[in-house]
């Protein structure tokens, strides 16, 4: 037996759809077994929320009555400079992004990265207003060459999101095996492997329960940062031909999402800006993915658990940065990160995650209720991911 | 005996003051130093553990206050926003006393246990939310 989801999508529309959420499912299986299982389960719910530094934003400025080319001009807002090589009213703005004045990590010291572009995100979402600078050099058809103006959400025409790289299918694990501190994406790491860092919500994580990109792909619908948004491409650095397990699961950072949705449907619930000391700004987003249960496989991936999924432990302090040394110092599943330690080069390594599971369950809890109040349908991908298996290869 | 964990204030004069000397010699009490940072001719910071008798303590606070060191229970020095907090435990290996710590059977929610603190401020230079924050601020 197999279902469609188009099947899947009338069951919503009926109300008698059985959405489980990633760790729900995970109960069902161990409960029922995958062929009983499967007979009840439609739909099971995914969630991330986590740092992206590949994050940032599309608007489309409202022009004034006398208009204006930002385009090959400059804009800022808040003094944070954004993207203005596009045509007259449209910029991008980087969740990375600093103003000119931020010190950074200059004096020798760890800059603490308050404020930039993703904070201005964050703003416009909860409502408030920013201020645009934006000059450009006149043409016949654009003649203004200045404007200084406080704006929101509501004085653009389109703003969205999008992101080139997103929901990352497995992450490193950092370490720091030197012997002095160090400042990284991946945040602070003590030396002599004071800590690991990882950044996944592992059995809740969309890719991971998709490991072999099967529903998800280009035109996916998914929950972005509070509001409906779709796969728009792969993501950058999608790179589905790592080591893989027997369960489908990558145990290298594999397979990501390239995401669209539009930010002034976001919530600030769903979206905030963070900042790492000594590494910069950037911003922390739900998504969740909805995965349908189209046979008894796709419930065998969906239902795969935290003991079974692994990443790999990379040293920060010299590998990630020179390329030299040992490229993996070992790998740990989820469960052991999750446990709060894990063991490595025979220490005792307590563990911190960037990826909040208290929040991935929220978010995987919140999709599951959208699709059961039919606020959220399945969508059919239009193209599939690269490497995706079973699938035609139809991009060119 | 009784043990109270708290903060003093150093004003600038009393910086160069030997406080903990005359605490222990004068008063009798026993002071575990958890953490200071005093610069002469500006102010300082020192948690302390302070274990003596009633009249002891008594007399060591009010000696603390006669030279104008501040007395602040460290229950108001740090402050986690629970609104602001995620619960991602990136903070959770930082805290070297388990102050911060996660429930990780059940909820996965971040609880703050104040009088654990010994004001290290670790968490408030990891945490990427600006969830632990000093003071009233």
């Amino acid at each position: 037996m197999t279902r469609t989801i188009q099947q899947i999508n009338e069951r919503i529309r009926s109300g008698s759809a059985v959405v489980l959420t990633a760790e729900e499912v995970i109960d069902a299986v161990k409960q029922d077994g995958i062929k009983t299982a499967f007979k009840k389960v439609d739909v099971v719910t995914t969630g991330t929320f986590s740092p992206m530094c590949s994050s940032g934003a599309f608007f489309n400025i409202r022009q004034s009555k006398e208009k204006m080319k930002i385009g090959g001009g400059f804009a800022t807002l808040n003094h944070v400079p954004a993207y203005a090589g596009l045509a007259a009213a449209d910029i991008y703005l980087g969740a990375t992004a600093l103003p000119d004045g931020d010190p950074r990590n200059g004096n020798g010291r760890p800059g603490k990265f308050r404020y930039g572009g993703a904070h201005v995100i964050e703003a416009l979402v909860a409502g408030r207003k920013v201020t645009l600078r934006a000059g450009g050099y006149g043409t016949d058809c654009y003649p203004r060459r200045e404007r200084v103006q406080e704006i929101g959400l509501e004085d653009t025409n389109d703003a969205f999101l999008f992101n080139p790289r997103n929901g990352y299918q497995n992450y490193n694990v950092a370490v720091n095996p030197s012997d002095k501190p160090i400042y990284t994406y991946m945040g602070k790491l003590k030396p002599k492997l004071g800590n690991a860092n990882y950044c996944s919500a592992g059995q809740l994580s969309p890719l991971f329960k998709d490991p072999y990109y099967r529903t998800i792909g280009i035109g996916t619908r998914v929950f972005l940062g509070g509001a409906l948004g779709y796969v728009a491409w792969s993501g950058t650095q999608h790179n589905a031909a790592v080591p893989r397990r027997k369960n489908g699961a990558p145990v290298r950072p594999a397979g990501t999402l390239a995401l669209v949705g539009d930010l002034k449907q976001m919530d600030p619930r769903w979206l905030r800006a963070v900042s790492f000391a000594g590494y910069g700004v950037t911003l922390s987003l739900a998504l969740g993915v909805p995965i349908p249960i189209l046979d008894e496989e796709m419930l065998r991936f969906a239902a795969v658990t935290d003991e079974e999924i692994v990443a790999p432990v990379v040293d920060y302090s010299r590998f990630y940065p020179t390329g030299e040394g040992e490229p993996v110092l070992g790998e740990v599943s989820y469960a052991e990160l999750k446990s709060g330690r894990i063991r490595l080069k025979g220490k005792t390594v307590p563990t911190g995650s960037f990826s909040s599971y208290a929040k991935a369950r929220e978010v995987a809890r919140h999709v599951k209720a959208l699709i059961e109040s039919k606020a959220f349908l399945l969508t059919e991908a239009q193209a599939p991911l690269p490497g995706a298996r079973g699938e035609q290869e139809v991009r060119s | 005996m009784k043990q109270v964990r708290t903060v003093l204030f150093f004003p600038p004069e009393s910086v160069e003051e030997p406080v903990t000397y005359h605490l222990i010699s004068d008063h009798g009490l026993r002071v575990n130093i958890l953490r200071a940072r005093i610069d002469p001719g500006k102010q300082g910071r020192m948690v302390v553990d302070l274990e003596g008798d009633d009249s002891q303590l008594a007399a060591g606070l009010n000696y603390l206050e006669r030279i104008g060191v501040e007395v602040k229970p460290l229950t108001t020095e740090i402050r986690h926003m629970e609104e602001t907090c995620t619960a991602c435990t990136a903070c959770i290996p930082h805290c070297p006393t388990g102050a911060l710590s996660v429930d990780r059977d059940d909820s996965w929610a971040v609880a703050f246990e104040p009088e654990k603190c010994i004001l290290c401020l670790s968490c408030m230079e990891v945490c990427i939310y600006g969830a632990m924050v000093l003071g009233e601020e």
